[in-house]
């Protein structure tokens, strides 16, 4: 009792004041409710991106178990402030076609010229800064802060932290010469329509993205049989931006073992990444079968924005053995297909998905009888994510105490959180997506096809812990521009009432209320969800 | 200036009136007179052009291949800087040249990935994991170097990489640390901001969080070790001379951090601008200027660390080098095998190392690279055996069969 006296002792007299025997019966209630808040801050923590002030009082109206099912169904949740919150966003609602036109080939044109002149004036400056270059990397910016303003405002809060976890599971990096005009649309029309969704419907989709074709080397992988027109080749140009090589005849490689068309990055991340994992036993035989499956799979006018489409000129049409099935000879686009289906069916890939669902939502080292059954639900449901999700949410792991701030926060989690926590209200999301840039996670801008790290050990260092520590003072103290804080809420209500005693004391030592709430966003409990 | 002597004195007391020393310092201070080894890796982002850094002057096709942007064979006005009578440095590279003649510093040419990539994005990502051809690796070279030998004592500093970002040759699960500026790593509170300081220390003191506790202790020892060897008040040692660019700032830091004596073992600083499409220069332009930001910088470096290079070595890289031919542009594309410098510790320097392929049509890599020679794991490999002292690298280079054998020679 006596630990939660700054809190009980001011509550205790506001009812003393009313008729004593009341107060016993609310003090126990209270007492009831606190342990109620602390879950509920929990599953707010887990499914949403953590409690806003007034979440707590919502959910504790209509139970977690609607507050969850309402989740799984993000349709049937109301989210009008959405659309204010997005509106300057010029270009997130547009397709890749829009975008290429708007924003890629002015700057594509401006670069020509500049060649051009460079070649009339060789005395030659080094190349300037270039309005349009800045302009077109407004689309990656644009989307990140779409990112950072769904996270904090939208009701749809699983939906939100779905879409985060797929598009970290099928990772594309934006810095990769044009992937970055590709990705809005990626986003918006490949992960989110199917994050709730069929697992082999987000698969195929993802399969089918210029994004990914074009960010796994995909889209120029050819048949080694064929002295094949290669693509063009889009590499990064001036440092920072891109060059087009115009495409031409292949040339023919000098030594005779040397590459010959062939490339094996989308189908070895395929299997160890995106379905069976990297122990889901498939051999380097199975990597180049996929690979040759997937030959003709590429993108039609990736300059223009265009979409998929199947070269059979680039196909290898004979016949494949994936993971002892065999791909008869001659099904052309339907060999990726057939592909998708056995990875999608295979016993490796429902646990594998399983599994990092769990960590997500449980813990890093999820429980073995948890991942079971999760992996059953997989398999049953021919891979329906809602219902995989749904085991993992409604589990009693869920709520066991060994869950209860078992997660570190990815530095997204910990600066989306702090915003929803103090109820900021965010004119300038930009300052938030350069905060996360410093916090060493910039969005979109992930190098490896493995995404981000989903574990605390990829988190805790004492750069991040620094870095975590500024942030909470910066915001608690208005200084970040374009992100107001009106209303500071207490260490309570942020941390559900569990707090250690050092932090509690620390805190009410506080100069102020602002530095109290720096001191809450700061503290070791809540860098935990 | 601020002696070692004088830093270890003040640092102590500085703990010692604060009521605590943190036990790295100690071990640290102890350790001083038999210090451990040092590498200082440096990456020139965007691909530098070797053949306009280590210029193969004796070969004709050289000349023919670049008629507006070769460099002029020595003696000649703005010409090479001989090295061996057949390679000859940029001559804003002179800096360095009195490290060669001193025989302090190496080179190995025709350097490189086996992986015919000429994506800047996937050859950086392969030449900082170590694992050309292989994207999903989880941890940088470097940090698998920092797994595979443990760290003599647990200090915050021991990689530090002066970058607003962990760059991905240190990323993996030993602790590497980040910062653009070492004056600003701290709590920055603004108004009573030391307040704030000492008010998280004491939440992640008390922290029953064991991971959390652990790191926040670190992390406040880090801030109060930096604050004590106040980095504004640096001074060069031996009048070592830093150019203002962020590149040379970057360097003088690490001189700063390495003579702070906080166990700094593996330091990471970047240059861009190599990228040089259109108008590269010949000995003057563009590339040139990079050249000399880059020598002058690197040799403030050496002369600021004096007697400590000889437990330090610096390595540069790129992730490819350049087509042979120049473009239409006057100026490179990308090409393939690219010249790496070593320098200090016990290199046998003056010579440049690697298998020269030589530049005629036959002998290039897909007909218009210069071919790789000396894969980059093999350089690598030998700095950390030889250098740093791990018996078997195998580890740290998954996937590839280090051998003594392959090794370029570069120390006795």
């Amino acid at each position: 009792m006596k630990r939660f006296l700054p809190f009980v002792l001011p509550f205790t007299i506001a009812v003393l004041a009313t008729s004593r025997p009341a107060a016993t019966t609310h003090a126990a209630d209270r007492a009831g409710d606190k342990a109620g808040d602390k879950t509920i801050v929990h599953v707010l923590n887990r499914i949403a991106f953590g409690p806003r002030p007034g979440d707590v009082e919502r959910i504790r109206a209509i139970g977690i178990d609607r507050y969850i099912d309402q989740q799984l169904h993000p349709q049937r949740v109301a989210d009008p402030g959405m659309a204010a919150r997005l509106s300057d966003l010029a270009s997130i609602g547009m397709s890749s076609r829009e975008i290429a036109r708007e924003y890629e080939l002015p700057q594509l044109q401006a670069r020509r010229e500049r060649k051009q002149n460079a070649q009339a004036d060789p005395a030659g400056a080094p190349p300037k800064p270039d309005p349009l270059q800045q302009k077109a990397n407004g689309v990656i910016v644009e989307l990140a802060e779409q990112k950072v303003l769904r996270a904090i405002y939208s009701e749809r809060q699983l939906e939100e932290v779905l879409t985060d976890f797929w598009f970290n599971h099928f990772n594309v990096d934006a810095r990769k010469g044009p992937a970055r005009f590709m990705l809005t649309e990626y986003e918006r029309e490949t992960i989110r329509p199917h994050v709730l969704g069929k697992f082999r419907d987000l698969l195929e989709a993802t399969a089918k993205s210029p994004a990914m074709l074009f960010y796994l080397d995909n889209w120029m992988s050819a048949s080694p049989a064929t002295g094949e027109m290669l693509p063009p080749r889009l590499a990064r140009g001036p440092f920072g931006g891109r060059v087009v090589v115009p495409g031409g005849v292949r040339q023919q490689p000098q030594a005779k073992n040397a590459p010959k068309g062939l490339n094996e990055n989308y189908g070895r991340e395929l299997m160890e990444l995106h379905t069976l994992g990297v122990d889901g036993g498939y051999t380097q035989k199975d990597v180049t079968e996929v690979a040759r499956a997937f030959t003709g799979w590429t993108i039609q006018n990736p300059r223009q924005g265009g979409g998929f489409i199947f070269n059979p000129r680039l196909h290898d049409s004979g016949q494949k053995v994936v993971l002892g099935h065999i791909i008869k000879a001659g099904g052309g686009q339907s060999d990726g297909e057939q592909v998708l289906d056995i990875l999608a069916k295979e016993p490796a890939t429902a646990r594998f998905i399983a599994s990092k669902l769990a960590r997500r939502f449980v813990s890093d080292t999820p429980p073995p009888a948890l991942v079971d059954r999760a992996t059953a639900r997989f398999r049953a449901t021919d891979g329906d994510l809602r219902e995989v999700t749904r085991t993992i949410l409604t589990s009693p792991e869920f709520l066991a105490p060994e869950s209860y701030r078992a997660k570190v926060k990815t530095p997204f989690e910990f600066v989306v959180s702090a915003a929803r926590a103090v109820g900021a209200d965010v004119q300038e999301a930009l300052t938030l997506v350069r905060q996360l840039q410093q916090l060493g996670m910039p969005l979109y801008q992930c190098q490896p096809p493995t995404g981000y790290k989903d574990t605390a050990d990829a988190w805790v260092n004492t750069g991040a812990l620094v870095s975590r520590m500024n942030f909470a003072l910066t915001l608690a103290g208005n200084r970040l521009r374009g992100v107001s804080v009106a209303s500071l809420p207490t260490a309570d209500e942020v941390l559900g009432f569990d707090l250690s005693e050092t932090t509690r004391a620390t805190i009410a030592k506080a100069a102020d209320a602002q530095q109290m709430a720096a001191l809450t966003l700061g503290a070791p409990e809540f860098q935990r969800r | 200036m601020l002696s070692r002597r004088v830093f270890l004195k003040n640092g102590a007391f500085a703990f010692v009136s604060l009521g605590f020393a943190p036990s790295f310092l100690s071990r640290t201070a102890l350790a001083a007179t038999g210090r451990s080894k040092q590498l200082i890796a440096i990456f020139q982002r965007g691909a530098v052009d070797g053949l306009s850094m280590v210029v193969p002057f004796g070969e004709a096709d050289y000349y023919r291949a670049r008629p507006s942007i070769a460099i002029p064979r020595p003696n000649g006005e703005n010409g090479a800087l001989d090295l061996d009578g057949f390679f000859g440095f940029n001559p804003r590279l002179k800096a360095l040249k009195p490290l060669w003649d001193r025989r302090q510093l190496a080179i190995v040419n025709a350097c490189g990935s086996p992986d015919s990539t000429r994506s800047h994005f996937d050859a950086q990502d392969y030449m900082e994991t170590a694992t050309p051809g292989v994207k999903s690796t989880a941890d940088g070279w470097l940090n698998r170097y920092l797994q595979a030998r443990k760290a003599e004592e647990a200090t915050p500093f021991r990689a530090v990489a002066l970058t607003s970002q962990l760059p991905r040759m240190l990323q993996g699960t030993a602790p590497a640390l980040a910062m653009s500026q070492i004056a600003q790593f701290g709590i920055r509170g603004g108004q009573g901001g030391d307040g704030a300081g000492a008010s998280f220390e004491r939440e992640y003191a008390a922290a029953a969080d064991h991971l959390l506790n652990g790191t926040g202790k670190e992390a406040f020892n880090a801030i109060k070790m930096l604050k004590s060897t106040d980095p504004s008040r640096y001074q060069p040692a031996n009048d070592a001379d830093y150019p203002r660019s962020p590149f040379g700032q970057a360097l003088r830091q690490i001189a700063q951090l390495t003579k702070s004596n906080v166990g700094l073992e593996v330091a990471f600083a970047d240059v861009g601008g190599w990228d040089t499409h259109v108008n590269q220069g010949a000995d003057q332009g563009q590339l040139a200027n990079k050249l000399e930001d880059f020598s002058r910088a690197i040799a403030a470096l050496v002369v600021d660390l004096g007697d400590r290079m000889e437990d330090t070595v610096v390595l540069t890289m790129s992730e490819f080098g350049r087509a042979v031919n120049e473009n239409g542009n006057r100026g490179t594309d990308h090409g393939h095998g690219n010249a790496m410098m070593v320098i200090g510790g016990n290199v046998r320097g003056g010579h440049v190392y690697g298998k020269w392929p030589g530049l005629a049509a036959e002998k290039r890599y897909e007909g218009r690279d210069l071919a790789v020679t000396t894969d980059f794991r093999d350089v690598f490999g030998e700095i950390v055996a030889r250098h740093l002292g791990v018996s078997n690298p195998s580890a740290i280079f998954p996937g590839y069969n280090v051998q003594p054998s392959k090794y370029p020679g570069l120390f006795a």
